[in-house]
């Protein structure tokens, strides 16, 4: 206190003789501009755009478009596919953290791992259908697997291979927050391991562990580099619909189909999101 | 962290009787699972990338090895599409224009907050976790206009940096919050200002060097998300090295070139992430 005191003094010599400045948010203003141009206007224009005819009259009926059987087909598989693979990343994420978390803190292993997890979980592109396909796609390495081009069984395993380490990333920290303390209390008093993980473990690390779940959803729902590669004939979710309806102009010609699947998107993303920010916040009050 | 392992594991050593026992017992038990997890996780992860690797040795008949693959990285020429070197160097190039807009936007934008506009800090973490909720597909359907509206056919690759800035956005924020959060930026600040420094003083001599590591951090996750970006570029029409990979790839699958390639970039990425991740604790240790 008493520093802060004492420079700020020191700082009003300076300070009193310079000109009259703009007022401090004025420094914000290139960032501002920035984030306006390339996010808000494009979000605008979807939103807006979805609410229109191609021939740019207000449709607001198009809303009602997203219950359209077609158009509901892609939502629901784009839910099938972001339940499955974000449960499947969630527990085997868990379960590697878990084992992570346990070792050396300053180990090669968690370095080794963490470094891996940081580069996998960004390893959603084209390359990483190539992959699979080249393991247990039709020219399979390992075998020819006859549900690799199946949805979603076969999308799902691809997707795994950066959810789990997504969810390695954001669940070491809560596993990293168990105290040993509470482990050592609980057997002390004479707890299983099992009750310890029912009693205490378990429902300490449960928000971290829904958070993260929703955090994948949310991840491979707006993932799309990798089901194209996969797959870019038939659509089965969201992304690749989008994306053809991008490239041409059919199915329901009279709503701007893009706009509208686009805009149905972010009003699923920004649900999930809202969830995680939530479960996270709760799960953070014992990472102190 | 040191300490947590201390307490962890001096009381299983030196005390007697049952405890002790049952805490080797658990400490064996813990061990193999370990060793099983990684294991287990280990193949799973490194079976796809070794299969990579190994069509990209393939040779001209199958079973064969040879080197082709690699050396045709510099010099392929698919049909119909851009040679493969050009779309390397754009998509480097992207990647480093990227990180320096990235790091002019965000840094200086982020202290000026942290110290002088404190009501904005609510609106700017919102605006940088932004991107999050709203995918690259659905924000290349409205960009598609803007970018139509200046004529994109006539622009090069390059302005796709405009968009990736964006991507970026809340990964370089989170880096970056984090190494702000782990100095004290108010009084570094105060005590540069009261010896006369000014504002980019402050910043560029004083606070930046003090989160060299946060932006390190900030950088290689831009770099690599640059690298990796397929969505925007494809659906925009540009070519960058993930469309052009799976341009080749629908006209020549299993070319060897596809696998070289793709791996060259995964493992430039893996590398720079390894040499970072031992650079900061070096540098944690020495302080």
């Amino acid at each position: 206190m008493a520093v802060a005191a004492t420079t700020e003094t020191g700082a009003r010599p300076a300070r009193a003789g310079r000109r009259l400045s703009a007022p401090a948010w004025v420094g914000t203003v290139p960032f501002l501009g920035y984030v306006a141009i390339f996010l808000l206007w494009p979000t605008g224009i979807v939103v807006v755009d979805a609410l229109k005819n191609p021939n740019g009259a207000w449709a607001f009926s198009n809303i009602t478009e997203l219950g359209n059987p077609l158009v509901r087909g892609y939502f629901i598989g784009s839910f099938k596919l972001c339940l499955l693979s974000s449960l499947l990343g969630a527990v085997f994420g868990a379960i590697l953290a878990y084992a992570v978390a346990s070792g050396d803190p300053d180990g090669t292993v968690r370095r080794l791992y963490l470094a891996v997890s940081g580069v996998l979980a960004q390893f959603g592109g084209v390359t990483l259908a190539f992959a699979f396909l080249v393991v247990i796609g039709p020219v399979g390495l390992l075998f020819h697997a006859s549900w690799f081009y199946s949805f979603p069984w076969g999308i799902t395993v691809i997707y795994a291979y950066f959810q789990i380490p997504l969810m390695v990333l954001v669940f070491l920290p809560a596993i990293d927050g168990l105290k040993v303390q509470w482990r050592e209390a609980s057997e002390n008093l004479g707890a299983s391991a099992w009750q310890y993980w029912r009693h205490v473990g378990g429902p300490l690390l449960a928000p971290a562990f829904l958070g993260g779940t929703l955090l994948l959803f949310a991840n491979a729902l707006s993932a799309f580099a990798t089901i194209w590669a996969w797959e870019n004939q038939i659509a089965y979710i969201v992304p690749q619909q989008i994306s053809i309806a991008l490239s041409s102009e059919v199915g329901l010609s009279n709503v701007n189909v893009a706009d509208l699947l686009a805009l149905g998107m972010v009003i699923m993303v920004a649900i999930v999101m809202t969830g995680y920010a939530l479960l996270q916040r709760r799960a953070a009050r014992w990472l102190r | 962290m040191a300490a947590v392992t201390a307490l962890s594991e001096t009381p299983a050593a030196e005390s007697a009787g049952r405890p002790r026992g049952m805490q080797a017992r658990r400490r064996r038990r813990l061990n193999l699972f370990r060793y099983v997890v990684f294991t287990v996780f280990g193949l799973f992860f490194l079976v796809p990338l070794l299969a990579m690797a190994r069509f990209s040795l393939e040779g001209a008949t199958l079973g064969t090895w040879s080197l082709t693959a690699w050396k045709q990285i510099a010099s392929y020429q698919g049909t119909g599409v851009p040679p493969l070197i050009s779309s390397i160097e754009i998509t480097l190039e992207l990647a480093v224009i990227t990180c320096a807009v990235m790091l002019v936007l965000l840094v200086p934008t982020m202290i000026w907050v942290r110290l002088r506009v404190r009501w904005l800090a609510r609106t700017m973490e919102f605006l940088c976790l932004l991107p999050l909720t709203i995918p690259a597909i659905a924000l290349v359907v409205g960009l598609g206009q803007i970018y139509n509206r200046l004529q994109h056919f006539s622009l090069s690759a390059l302005m796709l940096f405009w968009v990736y800035v964006i991507l970026a956005l809340p990964y370089a924020y989170q880096a970056l919050s984090a190494g702000l959060s782990a100095i004290d930026v108010e009084t570094l600040s105060e005590a540069a200002r009261s010896l006369g420094a000014s504002w980019f003083t402050v910043m560029m001599r004083v606070i930046a060097p003090n989160m060299r590591q946060a932006i390190l951090n900030a950088l290689l996750l831009t770099a690599s998300l640059v690298l990796g970006e397929f969505t925007i570029a494809f659906l925009l029409l540009y070519n960058n090295l993930q469309v052009e990979l799976y341009s080749i790839s629908r006209n020549t699958p299993n070319a060897g070139v596809l696998f070289s390639t793709s791996l060259a970039a995964l493992l430039l990425t893996f590398v720079l992430l390894l040499i970072l991740s031992y650079a900061g604790r070096r540098r944690r240790g020495r302080g």
